[in-house]
């Protein structure tokens, strides 16, 4: 059994179908990933797992208890937001002991409790402080240790680092990362950042347009995507789609991620010319502007001296790459 | 060092503007304070002076403060105006709450319902609701015009506050549900809270209004026991004399109350009226 069970999860909004029937399996203590573009509906489908919205259709389990009709607060759940949500006129530790006040747990249990997920947190010199008293980090972390003190059945996460700049994202996210193992808790994660999602999930859920378009490990969708989106969607630089009849291809089109591009100032399978280049230090991304298949991707490792306007040679890696058919479908 | 100067200027312009109109706004009320303290016969002969040693004269106050129901008048306008903010601002923040937070049928429409009221004066219905106090026994109480005045103030305070709730941030409503707050603590603990600019502004709208009203304290509820400070100092005005050392002290003495409650909410008001604008 499942630590959350989704089954043909349905919701409408009026006359818009917003989750076109979701079926979903998360074990226990697996960290799920919900990844999709904006409005795809991945943020709808938590605040469902949440009971903060109705699902229109379909059944929702916690921990093999059905939860459909059952307020949030009886799901034996926590959920971290993206603007933190702390309660502004209460201090740190009160924020964090809310809940169990709120269920009725004896003070000493509360006081142990946010002790304990302080400790986790580092949070032990701020419990005092009302939320308005610290950085936008430090907010992230109570929210977090707030959703620790309940030990829930399940986390929920809503794009809890969107808030955060660069640096405090990376140390955010190895911090609920590192917090996953250490507490072996189901997580569900929802972001639409690719890279969170490739680093903190067990699974990912890629969503699009209210359905699930693939599910698995990063690694499987890194290499076996189902479909062009799955493809274009997982991967930074973005997948490069070639038109194969144009290389004598059966399929439709063919995706060949920028690092399997080799580049060569001679000639290659795809003439073309540079159009811009990044140079990163550790890594170099040429965008080549081909004849016949557009504006293509490279992503070469170490430093590179190529410069725009150069003529260079395209040749894709035929063994790493993904053959698509029209409907946008896998071929295998 | 131009630029500094130029700046000093314009500040100078703006406060010359500003001052001007403060005296223009306060110059009635300050003719009114003045001459409450002077002699019948002074303000006559000079309406606009200051009073002097010689034509001081506290003849207004003594005689507004002998008649004994002026303290009685007092209270009446202090227990319609509180009971009928409180309402107001509990009931008028109830409702936009609702309006602002819950999806239901009629939604829209129940919203544009209750902002007729601001269209329409509630004095267009004094007829009726004469008629209804007079059937439901409550003429000549503090209860009839309590009634009226909260109806009276309901639309505005539906209309700012749904609008100021519609700001508060859903998650923070979210993270409550999900502590197991009940709707009335997220909406008592949580929001109201968050809105307090919005309802020092709606009480200063609705206070001002309730405490000068003269139109039906005078129709349902004249008699002695109930009368209000606006209704009480009339008996100094008469049909043929007017006793304006009274009239002019009783002005003058109804003004501090609402004087102190503006004190007390300008604070919370300017933050209210400047909300959004200054971050």
């Amino acid at each position: 059994m499942g630590a959350l069970t989704l089954s043909n999860v349905t919701k409408s909004f009026g006359a818009t179908d917003v989750i076109k029937g979701v079926d979903l399996e998360v074990n226990e203590g697996e960290f799920c990933v919900f990844v999709g573009p904006s409005g795809c509906g991945k943020s709808t489908l938590l605040r469902i797992i949440a009971g903060l919205e109705d699902a229109s259709g379909g059944a929702v389990t916690i921990d093999g208890r059905d939860v459909t009709l059952l307020p949030p607060a009886k799901r034996e759940i926590a959920m971290v937001f993206q603007s933190y949500a702390l309660y502004p006129h209460l201090s740190v530790r009160d924020n964090m002991g809310l809940a169990l006040k709120q269920a009725g747990v004896a003070r000493a249990e509360i006081a142990a409790a946010t002790d304990r997920a302080a400790g986790m947190l580092a949070l032990g010199p701020l419990m005092d402080r009302r939320p308005a008293e610290l950085s936008g980090g430090q907010r992230q972390r109570v929210a977090i240790g707030r959703a620790i003190v309940r030990t829930p059945k399940l986390f929920l996460f809503d794009e809890p680092l969107s808030n955060l700049d660069a640096a405090l994202r990376v140390q955010t996210r190895i911090e609920i990362a590192r917090l996953h193992r250490d507490l072996g808790a189901t997580m569900v994660y929802v972001t639409h950042d690719q890279v969170e999602a490739m680093t903190l999930a067990d699974r990912i859920v890629v969503l699009r347009a209210g359905r699930v378009e693939q599910v698995g490990a990063p690694m499987e969708l890194y290499n076996d995507p189902a479909n062009t989106f799955v493809a274009g969607f997982i991967g930074s630089p973005q997948m490069n789609f070639l038109k194969a009849g144009a290389l004598g291809m059966r399929s439709d089109s063919m995706g060949v991620r920028p690092e399997h591009l080799a580049i060569s100032r001679g000639t290659g399978q795809i003439a073309g010319k540079i159009s811009h280049v990044e140079k990163l230090g550790g890594e170099t991304l040429v965008y080549v502007m081909t004849d016949g298949q557009g504006l293509l991707t490279v992503r070469l490792f170490g430093e590179h001296d190529y410069t725009v306007d150069e003529a260079v040679g395209l040749t894709p890696d035929l063994s790493r790459a993904f053959h698509f058919d029209a409907a946008g479908l896998r071929m295998r | 060092m131009a630029q500094a100067r130029s700046h000093f200027g314009r500040s100078i312009a703006a406060h010359a503007v500003l001052l001007t109109y403060t005296v223009i706004a306060l110059f009635p009320v300050f003719v009114i304070v003045i001459n409450s303290f002077k002699s019948r016969k002074a303000i006559f002969s000079e309406p606009l002076a200051v009073p002097t040693p010689a034509t001081f004269d506290l003849i207004g106050y003594a005689t507004v403060l002998k008649q004994g129901d002026f303290f009685q008048y007092f209270q009446n306008s202090m227990i319609v105006t509180v009971a009928s903010l409180f309402f107001v601002l509990l009931f008028g923040a109830m409702a936009a709450f609702a309006l602002s937070e819950y999806r239901f049928r009629g939604n829209l429409m129940m919203g544009l319902y209750l902002a007729l009221g601001i269209m329409i004066p509630i004095r267009l219905g004094t007829v009726a609701i004469l008629q209804m106090m007079v059937a439901s026994g409550l003429v000549n109480t503090l209860a009839a015009l309590i009634l009226v005045y909260t109806a009276q103030g309901l639309p505005l305070a539906v209309f700012i506050l749904s609008e100021f709730m519609k700001q508060v941030s859903d998650d923070l409503k979210n993270a409550g549900r999900i502590d197991g707050l009940s709707e009335y603590r997220i909406f008592f603990t949580l929001v109201l809270p968050l809105v307090r600019p919005a309802m020092a502004t709606v009480a200063v709208f609705t206070m001002i209004p309730i405490w000068n009203d003269l139109w039906f304290p005078l129709i349902l509820a004249p008699a002695e026991s109930v009368k209000t400070i606006t209704l009480g100092s009339q008996v100094f005005i008469g049909q043929f004399v007017t006793n304006w050392n009274a009239v002019l002290a009783a002005l003058s003495l109804a003004i501090l109350p609402v004087l102190v409650m503006y004190l007390i909410f300008s604070r919370q008001l300017i933050r209210g009226i400047t909300a959004g604008a200054v971050k």
